[in-house]
């Protein structure tokens, strides 16, 4: 087939690029001990799952950062991949992947997320 | 057969519930009537017994796997094992948020 070459060349091009971001993913993860991925900014938030993430967050009294994937469609996409993970918001915790805004919620409910927390901002 | 049912019936499979409930909360986020966009799935499984929540989220999630990449623009879970579920009384879930609507796709 006539597309075949053209095929591998995008398919080559396309791996290149999602190396580059996952890379780049890698590097904003780890440099951050609290990240979160969310939708908007945090004064902001553009969904309520985000919106409940960053009031979370807010409310435990820690520095932290948010990403917003609406302003990157590439890193909207990475982000899924990087952490095999389907949806946004994402937390990360000293470059962990923690979860989304259920885990967050109910690790907050049960007091584990507060320890964790505090683990993170003392790293 | 409507993405509701699709779900309820994917999730039958492979995690065999004692207990299952998919509701459709597409209504809530401004989407037209009829949409099929946001879920909550409720799944109580003996599949989750000691595996901590985010093993449990990974398994709904791959269970979803084809329709999480189009169709379900938001999914909101509850897992619990049936010992967890009878200890919580078995109907006490929160709420969702409401979506302030900032996107359009996905």
């Amino acid at each position: 087939m006539m597309s075949e070459d053209f095929g591998e060349e995008d398919s080559f091009g396309a791996r290149a690029m999602q190396e580059r971001t996952h890379a780049e993913l890698q590097e904003m993860v780890s440099s951050h001990n609290i990240l979160a991925f969310i939708k908007g900014n945090r004064l902001m938030p553009q969904c309520g799952y985000s919106g409940t993430l960053v009031n979370i967050l807010q409310s435990l009294s820690v520095p932290f950062e948010t990403v917003d994937v609406l302003a990157d469609e590439r890193i909207r996409q990475g982000i899924k991949d990087f952490s095999n993970w389907p949806t946004i918001p994402q937390l990360y915790l000293g470059g962990e992947f923690i979860g989304g805004a259920d885990i967050v919620i109910e690790l907050f409910q049960s007091g584990e997320l507060q320890e964790m927390i505090e683990v993170a901002a003392a790293s | 057969m409507s993405l509701q049912a699709l779900i309820e019936e994917k999730l039958t499979t492979e995690l065999t519930p004692s207990h299952i409930e998919v509701i459709n909360e597409s209504g809530n986020h401004g989407a037209p009537l009829g949409a099929e966009s946001h879920f909550k799935v409720i799944v109580v499984s003996t599949k989750f017994e000691g595996k901590p929540l985010l093993a449990r989220h990974r398994m709904v999630n791959a269970a979803l796997k084809e329709e999480l990449v189009e169709d379900i623009h938001a999914l909101s879970m509850t897992t619990r094992t049936p010992a967890q579920w009878a200890a919580e009384g078995g109907d006490k879930v929160e709420p969702t948020p409401p979506c302030a609507g900032g996107s359009t796709s996905r």
